[in-house]
């Protein structure tokens, strides 16, 4: 196997898991980094699924009696990611009620958030269904070559043949992520109230408002890499859809050090990661390693990261306390 | 002191009052009728003989991952990691069943310990980490349970099933807690003595906690880590202690699925939630033995009653996921409820001033 075949058998299986994890992971580091931890991103990444898919199946034959079968079918899937951006942002803001308002331990209430979302998920696909999981949906994305990118020499049939469109919005949004958080004032008083909401107050922001906002941000990032991570790789929404990926996107986060291009950095490793341990037969002295290793190795990398001998890694001093103002 | 010691017990009690009436809401929405509904649930969790057996079976394993979470609480430690100490407790049990041959007078206790040491390992990992290098134990603790889930189904499919098998051998009968007496009398269930240690259990951590200098140095750092550190206690030490001691009880709600309700291991392709639920478990339960046997009761009977939901009315078993996670919302949420209950007395006692007020002719 030459160096290009390689590349175009990791890559791409590497980048399609990564997408739906850098779109949750990003969401995640704005929310912690506005000071509070968001646990609950496994339960956006549920609410992400189920919404896009039932939206998939629901509303696909209604937007293609609209638009025709030809350009609303390659629409539906991307009303679906925004209908599960916005139901994702809503149900965060659960989250921030109960963490921000009521002052609740905030990896408790995530807690709860992560059995909210699947027991609606699950309650709510028995009722319309009829069944424990849903219909594969008619109109998933789909793989394309980008037009004029993937005629680039090499680089080309690598990143830009067999791709998805949302892996490139992917690592769009954690860009622009990176842009808000460290470019613009309103990026300076989210980082603000995340580390010293007292200061923050004292200089006129509004500390639990800033971090309402962060919450709801993550949850529609979340609900959109849910969704994604629905509408590519699962296809259809079951209590097992979501197995894992938003703790995996949590300790992406943490992996990154809080910082949206370290969180798409570590989310594109985990997708390495997780697709070796799916495609390492095939990839000579990859097939000769027990798939245990493989399986694991993402979660000891975490452990080993935040332990701090992969770097010191330097949370925002204001994570998991609740604003009262007025006192220090 | 009074006041705190009503509210810790007010949040669970309304906690669970808005959660069932959640779920009754639900009910309605969807055109069932709630009353029917809890009387299935009430029925599937203790309609007869059988019905109570299934329930004690799946409180056992609760009262231990509640006293898992509600100890490491104590010493202001977030245990997540009772998922994967579950795993690994269930594991070693199962293996110290099926691989020796001994009286039972040895090999139940033997098994049972295993047990207890296999989830404690597993739980001083992230204890060693956040004490010797301040690793937030929540984000270990997760990524332990996963690394526990694939090792775990990678140990029993390389060492312990038969070759292409999905799960361990039964263990040997003299580990096993389960006797045929016991669970004919309740109904063909699979009811196991287990309930009796989980009982135990929570005697000799209220003991622990309550009546122990190491109870007491528990508290003091759960309450303020540096006073502790201060008064010279070794904080460290008892936060690796805690972990340790956290582990073990959660090894322990492994070992009662290992050695009592299956008698083996089979791969699992995800979590039992045993683990997850211990944390609403002790939350509900405010973190104290006692609190968490009758918070580990009621989910038991709410989990299992669910089953019969469907049978019953109809409805999805899942909706009792909904009303539990909704039960820890609100316990988590407990600020909210304080304020609510300050709006209402606030509210009377309004109203009894404008009256005196009349009363005085004003």
């Amino acid at each position: 196997m030459d160096i290009l075949g390689f590349l175009t058998t990791v890559v791409p299986t590497a980048f399609f898991y990564a997408a739906p994890l850098i779109f949750t992971a990003v969401g995640g580091a704005i929310s912690e980094r506005s000071g509070v931890i968001n646990i609950g991103l496994e339960g956006l990444m549920i609410m992400g699924a189920f919404v896009g898919i039932v939206f998939n199946l629901l509303m696909g034959p209604v937007i293609i009696n609209a638009f025709g079968s030809g350009f609303g079918g390659d629409l539906t899937p991307w009303l679906s990611i925004i209908a599960a951006g916005i139901i994702g942002g809503i149900f965060a803001l659960l989250l921030a009620l109960a963490s921000i308002t009521f002052r609740a331990d905030q990896v408790v209430s995530g807690v709860a958030i992560n059995f909210l979302a699947l027991g609606i998920g699950i309650f709510f696909i028995k009722e319309v269904f009829g069944a424990g999981q849903t219909d594969f949906v008619d109109h998933p994305f789909n793989t394309t070559s980008i037009p004029l990118l993937s005629e680039i020499p090499f680089l080309g049939p690598i990143f830009f043949e067999r791709t998805f469109y949302t892996n490139w919005l992917a690592v769009i949004v954690a860009v622009l992520a990176w842009y808000v958080m460290f470019k613009t004032p309103f990026g300076l008083r989210l980082r603000s109230v995340g580390e010293h909401p007292h200061a923050a107050d004292t200089m006129g922001i509004n500390v639990n408002r800033m971090r309402y906002i962060a919450v709801g941000i993550s949850g529609v990032l979340g609900g959109i890499g849910g969704s994604v991570f629905a509408l590519t790789v699962a296809q259809n929404f079951s209590a097992s859809t979501i197995s894992g990926q938003g703790f995996i996107a949590l300790a992406a986060n943490v992996f990154g050090k809080w910082h949206p291009l370290g969180a798409m950095g570590a989310a594109i490793f985990f997708g390495v990661a997780q697709s070796l341990s799916v495609i390492s037969q095939g990839i000579p002295l990859l097939d000769a390693v027990p798939g245990i290793y493989l399986q694991i190795a993402p979660y000891v990398l975490t452990i080993l990261a935040i332990a701090g001998f992969i770097g010191r890694a330097e949370a925002p001093k204001a994570l998991n306390q609740p604003f009262i103002k007025g006192t220090r | 002191m009074g006041l705190q010691r009503l509210n810790s017990l007010t949040i669970p009690l309304v906690s669970i009052v808005f959660g069932l009436l959640a779920g009754a809401i639900i009910m309605l929405l969807f055109g069932y009728n709630p009353v029917e509904g809890y009387l299935a649930l009430w029925e599937g969790a203790f309609g007869d003989k059988y019905f109570t057996g299934e329930t004690i079976r799946l409180i056992t394993p609760y009262i231990f991952s509640g006293l898992a979470v509600a100890f490491a609480f104590r010493t202001g430690l977030l245990n997540i990691g009772v998922e994967g100490q579950v795993f690994m407790g269930w594991l070693a049990s199962v293996w110290v069943g099926t691989a020796f041959q001994l009286p039972t007078i040895i090999h139940l206790p033997l098994a049972i310990l295993a047990a207890a040491i296999a989830g404690g390992l597993w739980g001083f990992i992230p204890g060693y980490l956040k004490a010797r290098f301040e690793v937030h134990e929540v984000i270990v603790t997760i990524m332990m349970n996963y690394i526990a889930l694939y090792v775990t189904n990678a140990i029993i499919r390389t060492y312990l099933a038969e070759a292409g098998g999905e799960s361990t051998d039964n263990v040997a009968q003299s580990a096993s807690l389960k006797t045929n007496w016991l669970s004919e009398f309740m109904g063909y269930s699979n009811v196991h003595w287990g309930i009796l240690i989980a009982l135990f259990g929570a005697l000799v951590i209220w003991y622990l906690v309550e009546r122990t200098t190491l109870g007491f140095e528990q508290r003091a750092v759960g309450f303020n880590r540096y006073a502790s550190k201060y008064a010279g206690m070794n904080v460290k030490k008892n936060i690796i202690f805690s972990m340790v001691i956290s582990g073990g009880l959660a090894g322990l709600a492994g070992a009662m699925e290992g050695l009592g309700t299956f008698g083996y291991m089979a791969l699992h392709s995800g979590f039992t939630n045993i683990g997850f639920d211990g944390i609403a478990i002790a939350l509900l339960g405010g973190n104290t033995a006692i609190g968490v046997v009758f918070a580990a009761g009621l989910f038991g009977m709410l989990k299992n009653g669910a089953l019969n939901m469907q049978v019953g009315a109809g409805v999805p078993p899942e909706l009792v996921d909904i009303v539990t996670a909704l039960i820890i919302f609100f316990v988590a949420a407990g600020f909210m409820i304080i304020l609510l209950k300050e709006r209402i007395i606030g509210f009377f006692n309004k109203d009894k001033k404008q009256s005196k007020n009349q009363k005085e002719g004003k």
